[in-house]
Formats: structure tokens, C-alpha cells, sequence
């Protein structure tokens, strides 16, 4: 991989890894007795052996010009498996969280194996160290294909990636010391957010420097999904972490904001963060890989650009909708109610799109488990959609609010939705990648879509009974006036609901370490397939754009 | 609330951004054509790979003249 680096780039990526390293020294400095300084010795080690590993190759010959002639993958590559050993962790983690909430002993009395402590490592470890580098490593090889253009650098591309989960390995890190700004999917410190917002700048320029390379006249959709995804969640990351630290020698600040003011911000981030990451994103990844293992144009086209622009005009005012019945005025929770509502309109539109492009290839979908994926990955988009919309109405939501039934619908979009579609991009990606003939296993695969399809069944199915019944529990009067059921009487009634959900959580992450194996071995066992006309049309040559209308 | 003040004014330039590059991408005539925009995401690229990648060295294509 280095010696694909030119000398120019690896000196570039030694400055940078150096400077990194001073800026962890500077850490573990500074930071002397808090967890701040463990955080800098954790920079010190990443960005090091980094260094070390660049600098041992800083006199390896250059690699040939031919470089231009193939796009370049050896970031989507490492983003992939990196995407997937997350997935793995984050799963565990899950299953642990949710067996802890069934037998509450597992902890086994430690600080750092809280619920408190290991949910945020369950809810970052899956939305972004899986769902992050899978949408980082899928839009290096989107953005290359549909523009027919190779990546501008060779550095950039790493930085991301690598930044990207520098961060990741930063807040994981940080949960297990109780380091927290005690945000939801925000939960990381000042530092680690400033780090972020460098690598995201970085990641939108080489985004836009792609395009601008491109060899084909139109911006296919998924670009606009990815580009959304990207520029939304850096606005949405600064304003919400907004905050002072206590010194610069310590992993604690306080947000800028206070109260239901604090609230509103975090839900104004927490919600579109759902919009922005967990649903444009993977709408990208949908519009390029559903077509493409399909073999079938999106069944409209039109449709798929009016629901981008559709959910970038609606979504960014639905998070208030997390705050039904609270100090919030009142015309605020209703305009996020509203907006939730119009969001069905967008939602379904590419769910529909999805599924009808489907129409006329149900025998693929029948027979190749990776299709079925994104297919039932679309159904539960639109089942998790309309549920969403449903939920944000003020009547339903003062049954749903506060109970499991909200960790259901999370769950039948992350699972359904995020995940499934996610395997079903990776499985189709990574003999592309690798230049396999298929997958090492098709058997593998088919075992992974029923664990996956069971586990989020059985997941959500639970949390819906679970939630409603607390719900109804909560507000059943007797004949005097008062509640019939203490809170104990409810957490009694659910035990059974958790013995459920964490074994259809089981099934998923077996499902998981069965895609990672199958992947591994794919990439070790299956025989190389010479390339086909997978390369970048080379701008450099006599190959202009094709025009569109010829 | 106060921190409306910030968040609506963020969300209207947001969306005014979006609208700018949408009337971008109409003038660019990013939908003029949508029914071959969707097919050739499928199409493989016209041509093997031209190498070595020296442009002086590249002689012209016959589909070009």
C-alpha cells in the first residue's frame, strides 16, 4: 500500500504523521492525570507506528505511471475491513448492553463496563465505526466509478479514512474512562471534536476535487446523497459541540448552551444526524449499488433527484419532534411534528423507487442473497420512515416517548435499513475490489440475510411490545385516581421482552462475524479475476466526456 | 428560546445554500438527461485503459475522427 505512494506523498504523510505525534505528546503532557493524557498517549501510538511504517518504506521505488490507468481502491479496501471489525465490536457491545438491561449483574462490578459507559461505546461503535467507514470507503469507489475519474491524491483519501478513525478509537476510548460531554451520538470531548472537523473539511474538498475531475458530464444521484451526508453533518458537528473546556489540560468542557436551550440544539443535531448519516448516506450507497447488482437502471430516475432535494429542504427541522411535552414552546414541537410528517413524502418516494426498480429482476432477488439485502433493506427504510413520521405526531408520541418502542424504531432502521444495506454494498463491492469472481461463500451470505432478517425481527417485534406495554402501563389509573402500576411493576413485565432482544441482537452480530470471515477469506482463498473495464476514463488522453445526448 | 435565534438563521442558510447549488445543477444541465444518466452508471467505460498514461505518446482514438 505504501509503495503506491509517491516520494512526495510519503514525505507529505511523514510531516503529517509527525506532526500528529507532536500533537499527542503535547497531549499526554498536558493532560497529566486525566484522561486527556491517556488520550494523548493513544495519538502517540496511532500516529507513530503510523510514521515508523511510512518511514520504513520512504526509500522503496516510486510506483510506475500505470497507477493512473486504475482507479485507486487501497483506501475503500482497508475502509472495508476496518468498517467491518467495527461492526463486530459494536455489536458485542450491543449484545452486552442489551443482556445487561436482562441481568443487570454482567457488569461485573466494574467502572468502565457501566451501561452508562458501554452503551455510547455500542451506539459509536456501529453508527461510526461501521456505518462511518463504510460510507467513507463505498464514496472513495461511488465517487471514482460514477465520474469515471481517478481519486486527486493519494494522501487525502488516507487522511480521512485514517482520521476518521483516530477519532473513533479517541471516543471509544474516552467512554470506557467515563469521558463525556453527556451528549447522545455527540458523546465525544472538545479535542476530539475539533480533530473531527479537520478530517471532515478535508474529506468535502476531496469530495468536491473528484468531481471536479470527473469524465462524465452529470453528477450521478448517490454523489448528491453522499455530498449531502458529508456537508450537513460538519454544520450540524460544530454547532452542536460548541463548548468551553475547563483548561486545555483537561478532557471536560462545558456546552455553550443550557437548559432546553442545550436540549434543542442537541435534538436539532441528534435527529438530522439520523437525516444526514444514517439516511443520506446510505441512500447513496443505495442508489449505486441496488442498480448496479441489479443490473437495472433506478426505476425513476426523476424520483430519486426530487427525494434528494426533497429531504434536504425537509429534514433539517424535524429534531424538535424529540421533545414533544417539554419546556419547548409549543409551536416548536408542532413544526417539528409537521415536518416529520412531510418527510414520509421523500422517505417513500426512494423506498418505492428501490422496490419497483426490483420489478422484473425478483428472480435475482430470489436467488442472490446480497440483492435481497438492499431489497429488504429498502422495505425497512420504508417501514422505519413511516414509522418515524407516526411517532412524531404529539398523540402518538405521548404513548411512545420515554419507552422501548422509540429503541425499536431505532433499531428497525439501523438494523433493517443501515446494516442490511451496508452488507448488501459490501458483498457486491468486495469482489469488485479484490478483482474476485464472487464471494468466497454465497452459502455464507444466504446464512447472514435469515440471522440478520430473524435478529432484526425478533429485535424490533420485542421492543414494540415491550414499549407499548410500558407505555400503557405508565398511564393506567385505578378506580382512585391513582397509577396502578409502580415502575418496578413495568420493569418486571419487560424482562421477558429483554431476554428477546438481546438474542435477536445475537443472531445479528453471528451474522456479522460470518460477513467478516466470508470477506477475509474472499480476499485469502478466491482466485484473482483479471480486471474488466474497470478503469477511469484517463482525462490526460484523447478521451473527453462522453456528451450526454449522443 | 433564545438559541432559536441561532438555529433558524443556520438551517435558512443551509437551505439557501442547497437552493444555490440546485438552480446550479438546473442551468448545468445536470437533468437534461435523466433516462441515460440512470443507464450509464451501468454501462462499463467506453475503451481499455489507455497506457501508458504519457498524453503526447497517446495516438487518437478512430471513434474520434
Amino acid at each position: 500500500m505504501i509503495q503506491n505512494l509517491t516520494g512526495n506523498e510519503r514525505r507529505i504523510a511523514l510531516s503529517i504523521l509527525g506532526l500528529i505525534t507532536l500533537v499527542g505528546f503535547a497531549m499526554a503532557a498536558g493532560g497529566r492525570g486525566d484522561p486527556m493524557g491517556v488520550h494523548g498517549f493513544i495519538v502517540i501510538i496511532f500516529a507513530g507506528s503510523l510514521f515508523f511504517m511510512v518511514g520504513n518504506k520512504l526509500y522503496s521505488p516510486a510506483p510506475s505511471n500505470a497507477r493512473f490507468a486504475s482507479y485507486y481502491d487501497d483506501p475503500t479496501k482497508v475502509g472495508i475491513i476496518i468498517s467491518l471489525i467495527w461492526a463486530v465490536i459494536g455489536m458485542a457491545m450491543g449484545v452486552w448492553v442489551a443482556s445487561l438491561l436482562a441481568w443487570p449483574d454482567l457488569r461485573f462490578d466494574a467502572a468502565w463496563s457501566g451501561f452508562g459507559r458501554l452503551r455510547p461505546l455500542h451506539t459509536s461503535g456501529v453508527i461510526f465505526g461501521f456505518g462511518g467507514n463504510a460510507l467513507i470507503a463505498t464514496s472513495f469507489h461511488v465517487m471514482q466509478r460514477t465520474g469515471r475519474a481517478r481519486l486527486p491524491d493519494q494522501i487525502s483519501p488516507w487522511f480521512v479514512l485514517l482520521g476518521f478513525n483516530l477519532f473513533c478509537i479517541v471516543a471509544a476510548s474516552g467512554y470506557l474512562m467515563g469521558v463525556t460531554q453527556s451528549k447522545e451520538y455527540a458523546e465525544p470531548e472538545w479535542y476530539a471534536d475539533i480533530w473531527l472537523v479537520v478530517v471532515w473539511v478535508v474529506y468535502f474538498v476531496l469530495y468536491l476535487r473528484t468531481l471536479a475531475r470527473r469524465n462524465e458530464p452529470h453528477i450521478y444521484v448517490a454523489n448528491w446523497y453522499y455530498m449531502a451526508f458529508i456537508l450537513v453533518m460538519a454544520v450540524l458537528h460544530i454547532v452542536n459541540n460548541l463548548a468551553v473546556p475547563a483548561s486545555w489540560g483537561s478532557a471536560k468542557s462545558y456546552s455553550a448552551f443550557s437548559g432546553v436551550q442545550d436540549a434543542m440544539t442537541q435534538w436539532w443535531y441528534g435527529h438530522n444526524a439520523v437525516a444526514f448519516f444514517l439516511t443520506a448516506g446510505f441512500l447513496g450507497m443505495l442508489y449505486y449499488f441496488l442498480p448496479k447488482r441489479a443490473e437495472r437502471p433506478i426505476y425513476s430516475y426523476r424520483l430519486s433527484i426530487l427525494s434528494f432535494w426533497g429531504i434536504t429542504f425537509f429534514y433539517i427541522w424535524v429534531g424538535s419532534h424529540h421533545l414533544h411535552y417539554t419546556a419547548l414552546p409549543t409551536w416548536v414541537q408542532i413544526l417539528g411534528m409537521t415536518f416529520s410528517v412531510m418527510l414520509l413524502v421523500p422517505s417513500w418516494a426512494s423506498a418505492g423507487n428501490a422496490l419497483m426498480t426490483l420489478n422484473g429482476a425478483w428472480h435475482k432477488v430470489r436467488d442472490d442473497a446480497t440483492l435481497r439485502f438492499m431489497m429488504v433493506a429498502a422495505v425497512f427504510y420504508g417501514l422505519s420512515t413511516f414509522e418515524g413520521s407516526f411517532m412524531a405526531v404529539r398523540a402518538v408520541n405521548s404513548l411512545s416517548h420515554y419507552t422501548d418502542w422509540t429503541v425499536g424504531h431505532v433499531h428497525a432502521g439501523a438494523m433493517g435499513w443501515v446494516a442490511l444495506i451496508t452488507f448488501g454494498s459490501i458483498y457486491a463491492l468486495v469482489p469488485v475490489l479484490w478483482r474476485r469472481e464472487t464471494m468466497y461463500s454465497w452459502q455464507l451470505v444466504e446464512v447472514h440475510f435469515w440471522l440478520a432478517l430473524s435478529g432484526t425481527v425478533i429485535y424490533v417485534f420485542a421492543m414494540w411490545n415491550s414499549g407499548i406495554t410500558q407505555g400503557l402501563m405508565w398511564r393506567t389509573y385505578n378506580e382512585v385516581g391513582t397509577l396502578k402500576f409502580s415502575f418496578v411493576d413495568s420493569l418486571v413485565a419487560m424482562h421477558p421482552y429483554y431476554i428477546a432482544r438481546a438474542f435477536g441482537g445475537f443472531l445479528f452480530l453471528i451474522g456479522a462475524v460470518l460477513a467478516f470471515y466470508n470477506v477475509w477469506m474472499t480476499i485469502r482463498r478466491v482466485p484473482y479475476e483479471a480486471p474488466n473495464l474497470d478503469y477511469p476514463t484517463s482525462s490526460e488522453a484523447l478521451e473527453p466526456a462522453v456528451p450526454a445526448a449522443e | 428560546m433564545t438559541i432559536l435565534y441561532l438555529l433558524i438563521p443556520i438551517s435558512l442558510v443551509m437551505s439557501v445554500v442547497a437552493l444555490i447549488v440546485f438552480l446550479w445543477s438546473l442551468r448545468n444541465g445536470q437533468y437534461e438527461d435523466l433516462a441515460g444518466a440512470a443507464e450509464r452508471v451501468l454501462l462499463d467505460p467506453p475503451g481499455p485503459p489507455v497506457r501508458p498514461m504519457h498524453p503526447e505518446r497517446v495516438e487518437p482514438r478512430k471513434s474520434d475522427t
